[in-house]
């Protein structure tokens, strides 16, 4: 069966600097990803990994400089940003930005803001039509009475959320791409708002890539995760596998970093300096080499590619074992 | 017998006057942090943990008035009206690290050059010497080559060195009491837990007195010694980390424990707290602020005032049925 989603080498590069400061940064630097019906993948990284540029390429927002996309199969990289807005794989995949009260449009009232895809990518013109729908994607976040007449700057944190999920399930699509929901909410609103994603997709079907820099998030929601630094994916796996044996020391130090209340004593080894820059980087180095507590001569000369490590978990470093050798396909 | 505490908040009363009427932010707070101790306060936004942080600070603004209660930094009364005095111990003996570096810092004003405003002005210490104690004070909070650093502006640098320089700036008193209204929000979780080891080991190494502010239990659960909750302007929980997580008394402590992602090992475990926060301008607010959100209210709650109750050693709650 073809894949929901499948991303083959995607590159974005961004041209920085100028004269001789000139250089081009590597903010995605060939990532394979693939996502199946009705799954849920997490991505996760440090700021400035590249997850959220990802996130827009999958998203088709921004135009990959290399790389294939294929939607269902149909190839969807190659279409023009402005064509694609108009292409029926546009309604399908729908993203869910990061700020909600900076990702909406602060004119709009709430029944507005979820109408307007449904008019414009549905291309709906019946007035109770579009009534219906808006309304029946408001109850479905859980959004009724006057609060659909109201201005964002009305409404609490967590009810914006819940209008820019709305907005982006009003024309049902089959990919939820989700940048960082929570992370501008209390841990008590998350909670409400994680459990109606959740549902939301048990009950309409639809697969998620949830973008967040909070492990214990992706662990809840997540069926598998791709940890992402310097704008490639150093591993990837089954959510339970990963969090139970993580094979990158990259992933090592992130698992490690997340506040463990029962923790007594000395801290973990953290991991010490910052990302090197992700400006024209070494293609035969490997990335997390300066930070790297495992760093050997070979790191710095080879640079590691993704491979296998258990079943569907694959990690690129030199360092991680290889898989035993019966594999499952 | 126990020390007394370095900061003292006795019965702390606090309202904003707004347009749209009285807003009762603090009622009755009360908690106390002992030297070389970290002292957790949690809560949902709107609960009152930084204007309590404010008001001990004394940066209150104009609209707010203390209507009752005693807040003392061992033995000083901070509400005496000697604003001279209080000048001269905010910044010395008691500084605040804030929510978000980028925007606390001068933008166009050197970070060295701000760490050396402090000093003098604080500080023992001519502007000659400020230099080399402000590269002092950056090395102290590891930054990689605090020489150079010194002459960085705010947005040269990350986020995560943004907050050490806060801390830096903090710290170059040698305070008695620190106060850290979410230090780590906006931050990556890498370095989160390098900015939080960093503010652990400081205290352990210089007895100062410390108050994180966050709505992350896990992180105060990591880090604190004990823990004070707030909800709507009231203390409804205190206690030792341990005994809070492992047995908390009042039921928004137990949602919120179960809230918290760390605690949950599938997304149906997960609690939502139903309901929000009571409108704190309402002039027949209830003797429990929590009632309304509560499974297990009684007619007592709100017939009578709620009492705080001891439930174990060192563990008050404020709560008719305390579990």
């Amino acid at each position: 069966m073809t894949p929901l989603l499948e991303a083959r080498g995607l590159v974005r590069h961004f041209p920085v600097g100028s004269g001789r400061r000139r250089g081009v940064l590597h903010a995605v630097d060939g990532v394979d990803l693939v996502i199946g019906r009705g799954e849920s993948v997490g991505l996760v990284g440090e700021s400035g990994c590249g997850k959220s540029t990802l996130a827009r390429l999958l998203g088709r927002l921004i135009e990959p400089t290399a790389g294939a996309l294929r939607f269902c199969g149909a190839d969807i990289g190659g279409v023009s940003l402005r064509r694609f807005v108009r292409s029926p794989e546009r309604v399908r995949i729908q993203m869910v930005f990061q700020d909600p009260t900076e990702s909406l449009n602060p004119h709009f009232r709430v029944f507005d803001a979820v109408a307007d895809p449904a008019r414009r990518l549905l291309g709906l013109r019946d007035a109770r039509e579009i009534e219906a729908r808006v309304r029946r994607a408001l109850e479905r976040v859980g959004l009724t009475g006057d609060l659909v007449a109201r201005y964002p700057h009305q409404l609490s944190g967590g009810q914006k959320a819940r209008v820019g999920i709305a907005r982006a399930i009003v024309v049902e699509p089959e990919l939820l791409i989700l940048d960082e929901p929570t992370s501008a909410l209390d841990v008590s609103v998350q909670a409400v708002i994680l459990r109606l994603l959740a549902d939301l997709r048990d009950r309409l079907g639809m697969s998620y890539l949830f973008v967040s820099h909070d492990l214990e998030v992706v662990r809840l929601l997540c069926e598998r995760v791709v940890v992402m630094y310097l704008g490639k994916v150093i591993e990837t796996g089954p959510t339970a596998a990963l969090f139970a044996k993580p094979r990158h020391p990259y992933t090592r130090s992130l698992l490690a970093a997340v506040p463990d209340p029962t923790r007594r004593g000395p801290p973990p080894a953290r991991l010490r300096g910052s990302p090197a820059s992700p400006i024209d980087p070494d293609p035969n180095r490997c990335r997390f080499e300066n930070r790297c507590p495992l760093a050997a001569p070979i790191c710095a000369t080879r640079a590691p590619e993704l491979a296998a490590v258990g079943a569907e978990h694959l990690a690129a470093c030199h360092f991680a074992e290889p898989a035993p050798v019966q594999r499952e396909t | 017998m126990t020390p007394a505490p370095l900061l003292d908040v006795r019965g702390l009363g606090l309202e904003f006057r707004t347009r749209t009427g009285v807003v009762r932010a603090l009622d009755d707070v009360s908690f106390s942090v002992a030297q070389g101790a970290i002292v957790g306060d949690v809560g949902e936004s709107g609960s009152g943990k930084s204007v309590a942080a404010f008001a001990i600070m004394g940066l209150l603004d104009e609209t707010a008035r203390i209507t009752s209660g005693a807040l003392s930094l061992s033995g000083i009364d901070l509400l005496a009206d000697k604003r001279r005095a209080l000048l001269d111990l905010r910044g010395r003996e008691m500084s605040m690290i804030f929510q978000s570096p980028r925007s606390a810092l001068n933008p166009i004003r050197k970070i060295g050059r701000q760490i050396e405003d402090v000093l003098v002005r604080h500080g023992p210490v001519a502007r000659a010497d400020a230099r080399a104690r402000a590269i002092e004070a950056l090395r102290r909070v590891r930054i990689p080559d605090p020489e150079r650093r010194c002459d960085a502006f705010p947005f040269e640098l990350s986020g995560g060195m943004c907050q050490r320089v806060m801390i830096a700036m903090a710290l170059a008193c040698g305070p008695m009491l620190l106060i850290a209204d979410e230090p780590t929000t906006g931050l990556d979780v890498t370095t989160q837990a390098v900015v939080m080891d960093l503010i652990a080991e400081i205290v352990a190494e210089t007895r100062m007195g410390a108050v994180l502010i966050t709505h992350d239990l896990g992180l105060a659960g990591e880090y604190c010694d004990r823990i004070v909750v707030m909800h709507a302007g009231h203390v409804v929980e205190t206690a030792p980390v341990a005994a809070l997580l492992a047995r908390p008394a009042h039921s928004y402590t137990r949602q919120l424990v179960a809230a918290t992602p760390a605690a949950a090992t599938s997304i149906g475990d997960l609690a939502s707290i139903p309901g929000g926060l009571p409108d704190l301008r309402r002039g027949d607010l209830p003797f429990c602020r929590f009632e309304a959100r509560c499974s297990l209210r009684e007619q007592i709650c709100a017939e009578r005032p709620t009492p705080t109750q001891m439930v174990g050693e060192g563990h008050n709650v404020r709560c008719w049925r305390p579990a």
